[in-house]
């Protein structure tokens, strides 16, 4: 094959995929323009924060970040959680889960381009994101965590980008990926998936002067809690892929995902319990977060009902995933969303927020989302969901034979029902 | 859900049907007119930056030449909102000077006269207020800063069974928000005051999360000055007008002190509870107060930042 063929093939193939994104049936199209109508309504939020500045959200000198920052720390977890998918495939030659784990890094890119989209709409200066790009601007390597989290994050979108694309594209050429092509990489992105988060983590564990963070228990929370939610969401989302299309997942995977859950949420709450004794029990003054957020500390008290929701949810999910209850689906995806839910709201509200509170002089001031920054959230999740269903847009009819180089001469309309 | 069906008699490669070249059409125009919807409220931005700004370099890489251009662009704005003719210049530190403050508790009477000589010198925004001095109420015999009250507002002060400590940029020599800052917009300089580059700074307020002090004020908006008050003796580093976005604090009022003048806050205090001076000059009164008073205390000092700011009582 001259070096041609093979540029006009793979031209070809990102053609047909491009296209195949906007193809579909009538409820791919409601889903879709569901989604766009949100994305528009955060495109909206976010222009009107571009002109006004960051006085349209709830946040202020005393609680200098909020729900953007939250979402994207809880998002580096789930994006780190594919590694939990591969690591049984790549490691212990798990066959259940082998053709899965497509999708799992699928999601990671969908959550690290969230992540990406989190920072940007929290930066004060879009204009000048420039400056952080290594050789043009001025980076402070290795000195900030800040500028680590930029290179790891891009770096593992990078990898998962290749690995993705190789194996797909070798599918759908019909023919064996070359092993050194990708299996490094696969575990170079093992490793890469645990340092994202726990850099992030160190980005938090890093201020001495916020107690509430200093400390080195927030990195292994991280990651526990992040193995918690990210494999949950993979539960669900396989599930509601074989509920819309007809690709075959089997039960088994889904359980064996299961027992990834279970024992990260078992960890999970085991350091909470160590992070609750350490600081209830000392009662330093250093306490004063934790008083804040478990139970309110001088008359203010905004955290406390989300953080109990989220204690609740958790020991219940962990229960459920104890129990052999939890074999059957219905009770697994319970316990799934109230994982994913309860963790979504310990590291969001329950990690950053209270960090702020009260701040290093002492003062309480208290914070709550406004409706714009809210809106400008929900229109990242949005566009991090519509990315997700391109990519299993695409991905779906390659994995299963009908979009290949064999049938490059038909129309892809014959995919429309595919979904 | 397999209703796949085989395909029927399909059109050729690349051929697009009328009917789905008409809907395609429909939904990118429909799409598009909603996209420019949704970016409306940009209409209303004006004077966001300038491609002078946007391609300025970082401050410790402008030649003078460059520097010069720059002081002249500031100007220009200035000039324009405020119908003002600012002098902005670029003020270098001196040769063997460090600036410490000292200030002494059992003095502070909690006037706040040095919040607002901070605010009227250093051209912070007035509408949202910005100020870079908290003075704390607290109650005798306790630094618990948890204890402290921020707003008080009695008829008169000092009240009994209280002192006043006010806080501001502690100018620590192991400063955590310059270590964090991503795009190195915030320094140490040699004369030990920590400033920030309004023209680099991205606003990540990563600095402000990992100062102890509370020191560092983000223009959450476009700051707003009343014409009448701005101070037109500027510096590039210090009260130059900032923009929508960016982080600032106090800079030990950096276009007075590297003059030889006092800060602003010392100046106007009543009670005469601030000293300011070169450290390593061993005349001075800032030296002498280090050397000999009993009980001195930097803030929070477990945590290794080392400030230049020193708290001391008349015992
Ligand atoms: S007091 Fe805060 S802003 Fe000032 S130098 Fe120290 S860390 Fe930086
Ligand atoms: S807000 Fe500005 S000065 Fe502070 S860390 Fe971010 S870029 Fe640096």
């Amino acid at each position: 094959m001259s070096l041609r063929t093979k540029i006009r093939n793979y031209f070809v193939f990102l053609w047909r995929c491009a296209r195949i994104a906007f193809a579909g049936d009538s409820r791919y199209y409601a889903w879709m323009g569901f989604l766009s109508i949100i994305i528009l309504l955060g495109i909206n939020a976010y222009a009107k924060q571009f002109v006004h500045g960051l006085i349209v959200t709830g946040m202020s000198d005393q609680v200098s970040w909020g729900v953007y920052i939250a979402n994207f720390t809880f998002m580096v977890g789930i994006a780190a959680a594919a590694a939990m998918l591969v690591i049984p495939v790549y490691i212990y030659n798990n066959k259940e889960l082998h053709d899965l784990v497509i999708f799992g890094e699928l999601l990671a890119v969908a959550a690290i381009l969230m992540c990406l989209a989190f920072v940007a709409v929290d930066l004060g200066r879009p204009d000048r994101f420039w400056h952080l790009i290594p050789g043009i601007g001025k980076f402070n390597f290795p000195g900030s965590m800040l500028s680590w989290d930029v290179i790891v994050l891009n770096g593992y979108l990078l990898l998962n980008v290749h690995i993705c694309g190789y194996l797909l594209y070798c599918r759908y050429l019909g023919k064996t990926p070359a092993k050194w092509f990708y299996i490094p990489f696969v575990f170079l992105a093992i490793a890469w998936a645990v340092s994202i988060h726990t850099v992030t983590a160190f980005l938090y564990v890093g201020l001495g002067g916020r107690p509430f963070w200093n400390s080195s228990i927030v990195g292994p929370r991280f990651l526990a809690s992040a193995f918690t939610a990210g494999p949950a969401l993979i539960i669900l989302a396989l599930q509601v892929i074989r509920r819309v299309t007809d690709y075959h997942i089997h039960d088994r995977a889904l359980l064996t995902l299961r027992s990834i859950v279970q024992v990260s949420m078992l960890i999970n709450v085991f350091l909470l319990v160590n992070e609750i004794f350490k600081e209830f029990y000392t009662r330093t003054s250093h306490v004063a977060s934790s008083r804040y957020l478990y139970f309110g500390l001088h008359g203010h008290h905004a955290l406390v009902p989300w953080i109990w929701v989220a204690i609740i949810f958790n020991l219940v999910s962990m229960t459920l995933l104890v129990l052999p209850l939890s074999k059957s689906l219905r009770y697994l995806n319970v316990a799934c969303v109230l994982a994913i839910t309860g963790i979504w709201i310990e590291k969001g509200m329950g990690l950053v927020v209270p960090g702020f509170i009260p701040t290093p002089l002492g003062e309480m001031v208290e914070y709550s989302p406004s409706l714009n920054e809210t809106l400008v959230c929900l229109g990242i999740w949005a566009f991090g969901i519509l990315c997700y269903t391109i990519f299993l847009r695409m991905s779906i009819p390659i994995l299963q034979g009908r979009l290949s180089r064999a049938n490059e001469g038909l129309p892809d309309v014959h995919l429309v029902n595919a979904r | 859900m397999s209703d796949q069906k085989p395909p029927s008699a399909p059109p050729p490669f690349g051929e697009v049907s009328r009917r789905s070249f008409l809907r395609n059409s429909a939904i990118l125009a429909s799409g598009a007119a909603a996209l420019a919807a949704s970016l409306a409220p940009l209409r209303e931005l004006s004077n966001y930056t300038s491609v002078e700004l946007f391609l300025q370099k970082h401050y410790k890489e402008l030649t003078p030449a460059e520097m010069q251009k720059v002081l002249d662009r500031i100007a220009r704005e200035v000039e324009q909102q405020y119908h003002i003719r600012p002098r902005v210049r670029d003020y270098k530190p001196m040769d063997g000077v460090e600036f410490v403050y000292c200030l002494n508790l059992t003095r502070c009477i909690g006037c706040r006269k040095c919040v607002h000589a901070c605010v009227a010198e250093n051209n912070q925004s007035r509408n949202p207020e910005i100020q870079y001095i908290r003075v704390l109420k607290m109650p005798h015999g306790s630094l618990d800063m948890e204890r402290a009250d921020h707003n008080y507002a009695p008829a008169s002060v000092p009240e009994k069974g209280f002192f006043y400590m006010p806080v501001q940029c502690q100018q620590c020599k192991n400063p955590p928000c310059v270590k964090v800052c991503p795009v190195k917009a915030t320094w140490q300089e040699p004369d030990g005051i920590t400033v920030i580059d309004y023209d680099w700074c991205i606003g990540c307020r990563y600095c402000e999360a990992a100062c102890p002090y509370f020191a560092r004020r983000f223009n959450w908006t476009k700051p707003s000055i009343p014409k009448e008050r701005l101070n037109p003796e500027m510096s590039y580093l210090g009260n130059r007008p900032r923009r929508q976005g960016v982080m600032e604090k106090c800079h030990f009022c950096i276009q007075r002190t590297r003059q030889g003048k006092y800060p602003a806050c010392l100046e106007v205090c009543p009670a005469g509870a601030r000293k300011f001076g070169n450290a390593l000059d061993p005349e001075s009164e800032v030296a002498y107060i280090l050397k000999n008073k009993r009980v001195f205390i930097q803030l929070k000092e477990e945590l290794g930042t080392s400030p230049r700011f020193f708290y001391y009582f008349d015992v």
